[in-house]
């Protein structure tokens, strides 16, 4: 079966986001921009799959801006993917217009298997996944941390609130990975050379002629109350002491 | 407004983190409430006696057993064309239906809003919390995950709301529920307790883990919690994990044992009301957040402070 893995470009997760001052959104200018670290676990286990047998192919696609081509989505095929799809556009696309415009994909590829990211950590939405599966109609493994393909069954385990869960999935089905699933590798030199190489198609979101205006308008963005650093305590006896004042220790 | 909120439980009881959802859902207008499930009558009951219900929703049918998206999304899109809004807590079951939900109503989910400032306008963090948004929609119909440490619980007595029964639950045939492994525990669940005991790479294996985290919650009566690098090392289970991708906890007191406080982990607890930090390296960025800091080795600070409470 084919795969498909959807890839966002977001602030690299080492990077400490700032507010910009006009309170209209985070400042991206100049600072190191990645692969969302979802992402790179999807693409791991999608390749994983086809070293397996279990997947013919795989295929990544990004909705965004054009830079992408040249940083993650060379990132993605170093580590292994066949071939890249670009949806470039320099607007903010909001998941349920992403989902649209890989449900647009899907209906022309015809993947097995759509692996995404749960969330991406840009935007902390947690919502493109299941808004794809709702959309085409598939059922959705999230919080993965195992993946099994067998035929047309995909059983998937899943990071609940309490614990594991795992459902079985009739293919074409959605998975989205949770940090567990796997330890995605890197892309090596010799392999981002030779990504250069395999096909990438630029595409506009105007191609696949569906509505992706955002229904949200951000009105501001701000900093969070900012937290001080409090007293540090000389020794067990006075942390005691504090505890017994914050009437948690008797 | 008239709003739906969908009830976490177990088919036995109501789950905390529906209280939250109802004070937020009030916040826009009237309460009904939605229990699917199988075997829930007892579920439904216990929800109509919230505090500002008006009817509960009960739609009992095997199919709705474990709470699977497939199932559950088309059935809360039918009862939409008689509300507004749906809210649901953001847990992981929580997470996995209301998008779902979103996507089939074309509407533009408001995810882990944090407060409601009017009725289309609401904030909700980004950037694991670094950056708090406004964002307003001009959706007609609203689908939000509600942000469970930002909004007070709502009473769990005193309501007087009405169960009707709703038809229409079906398998959509797509996906099976297989297995779940559950971890039963004594101790208070993280997201709702008072206290949490988290501890981090720092212990170095499971066996120290229990041996000294686990008896200093107990004495104080604490949920533990640990950080993406204790539960990647195997120490503890995944629900055990406290951050942006984890468990977002508000308690009064949250004690970090052997944590460096790294801006994921922080995402998780840094609303806690005091936060308590030991670790042994007096520059960990831990102690930027930390109300009271005690700097030193855990392996002899923690059996000191366990021995004498
Ligand atoms: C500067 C800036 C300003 C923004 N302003 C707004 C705004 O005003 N309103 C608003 O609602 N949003 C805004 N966004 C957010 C942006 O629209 C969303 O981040 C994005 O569409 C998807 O949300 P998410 O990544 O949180 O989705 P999630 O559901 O968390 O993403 C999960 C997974 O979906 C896939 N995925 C997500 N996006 C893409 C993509 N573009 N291409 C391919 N795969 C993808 C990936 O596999 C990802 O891991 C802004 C983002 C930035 C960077
Ligand atoms: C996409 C993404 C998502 C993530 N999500 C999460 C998340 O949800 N939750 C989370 O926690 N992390 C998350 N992380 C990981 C996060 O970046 C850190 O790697 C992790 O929190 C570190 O865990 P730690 O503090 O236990 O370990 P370390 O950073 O290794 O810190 C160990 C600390 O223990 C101290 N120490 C060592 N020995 C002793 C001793 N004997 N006595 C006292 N102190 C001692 C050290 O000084 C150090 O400060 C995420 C990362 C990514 C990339």
């Amino acid at each position: 079966m084919k795969v498909l893995v959807p890839v966002k470009r977001v602030l690299d997760y080492n990077v400490k986001p700032r507010v910009k001052a006009d309170g209209t959104g985070v400042d991206l200018a100049n600072v190191k921009m990645s692969m969302n670290p979802f992402d790179e676990i999807a693409i791991e286990e999608a390749v994983r799959l086809k070293e397996k047998g279990a997947a013919t192919e795989v295929v990544v696609v990004t909705i965004g801006v054009a830079k992408a081509e040249s940083d993650v989505l060379l990132t993605a095929r170093a580590m292994g993917a066949d071939r890249a799809i670009l949806i470039a556009t320099d607007d903010e696309v909001e998941p349920l217009g992403v989902a649209k415009l890989l449900k647009a994909v899907c209906d022309e590829e015809a993947p097995g298997l759509v692996i995404l990211g749960k969330q991406a950590i840009d935007d902390d939405s947690n919502q493109t996944g299941q808004m794809l599966a709702a959309l085409l109609g598939w059922p959705q493994g999230t919080f993965a941390s195992k993946v099994e393909v067998s035929g047309d069954r995909v059983v998937v385990t899943r990071e609940v609130d309490g614990g594991l869960e795992t459902v079985d999935l009739k293919a074409p089905a959605i998975v989205t990975t949770d940090l567990r699933l796997n330890e995605p590798r890197y892309a090596t030199l010799p392999n981002i050379m030779k990504a250069k190489s395999k096909p990438l198609a630029k595409k506009t979101p105007a191609d696949y002629a569906v509505d992706i205006a955002p229904r949200l308008a951000t009105l501001k963005v701000v900093e969070p109350a900012k937290r001080t650093a409090g007293v540090k305590v000389a020794d067990v006896d006075e942390l005691v002491g504090k505890l017994k004042a914050l009437g948690v220790a008797k | 407004m008239k709003t739906l909120v969908w009830v976490e439980h177990d088919n036995a009881a109501v789950k905390d983190a529906t209280l939250a959802v109802v004070t937020a859902a009030s916040q826009l207008g009237e309460v009904h409430l939605l229990v699917a499930g199988s075997g829930c009558k007892a579920v439904a009951d216990q929800a109509a006696k919230i505090e500002g219900v008006g009817k509960v929703h009960l739609a009992d049918d095997a199919s709705l057993s474990h709470a699977l998206a497939e199932n559950v999304a088309p059935l809360i899109v039918g009862l939409m064309a008689d509300h507004d809004a749906v809210l649901f807590p953001a847990t992981s079951n929580g997470k996995n239906i209301a998008p779902r939900v979103a996507a089939l109503l074309d509407v533009m989910q408001i995810s882990d809003i944090l407060s409601v400032e009017g009725a289309d306008t609401f904030t909700r963090p980004i950037y694991a919390g670094n950056a708090i948004a406004t964002v307003r929609t001009s959706d007609k119909k609203l689908v939000i995950t509600v942000r469970g440490t930002a909004f007070a619980k709502a009473a769990t007595s005193g309501g007087s709301g009405t169960v009707e029964a709703v038809s229409g639950a079906a398998d959509a045939g797509v996906s099976k529920f297989v297995s779940a492994e559950i971890a039963k525990s004594e101790r208070p669940e993280l997201t709702s307790a008072k206290v949490i005991v988290s501890g981090g790479r720092a212990l170095q294996n499971s066996e120290n883990f229990h041996s000294l985290i686990e008896p200093l919650a107990d004495k104080l009566g604490a949920a533990v919690g640990a950080s993406r690098a204790a539960v990647d090392a195997g120490y503890v289970p995944n629900d055990y994990q406290v951050g942006q991708t984890g468990k977002i906890v508000a308690p009064e007191v949250y004690i970090a044992i052997g944590i460096s406080g790294a801006i994921q982990h922080l995402a998780g607890m840094k609303d806690s009301k005091t936060i308590i930090a030991i670790n042994k390296d007096e520059d960990a960025p831990i102690f930027q957040v930390a109300d009271i800091g005690l700097v030193g080795d855990l392996f002899k600070v923690v059996p000191e402070l366990t021995g004498k409470l």
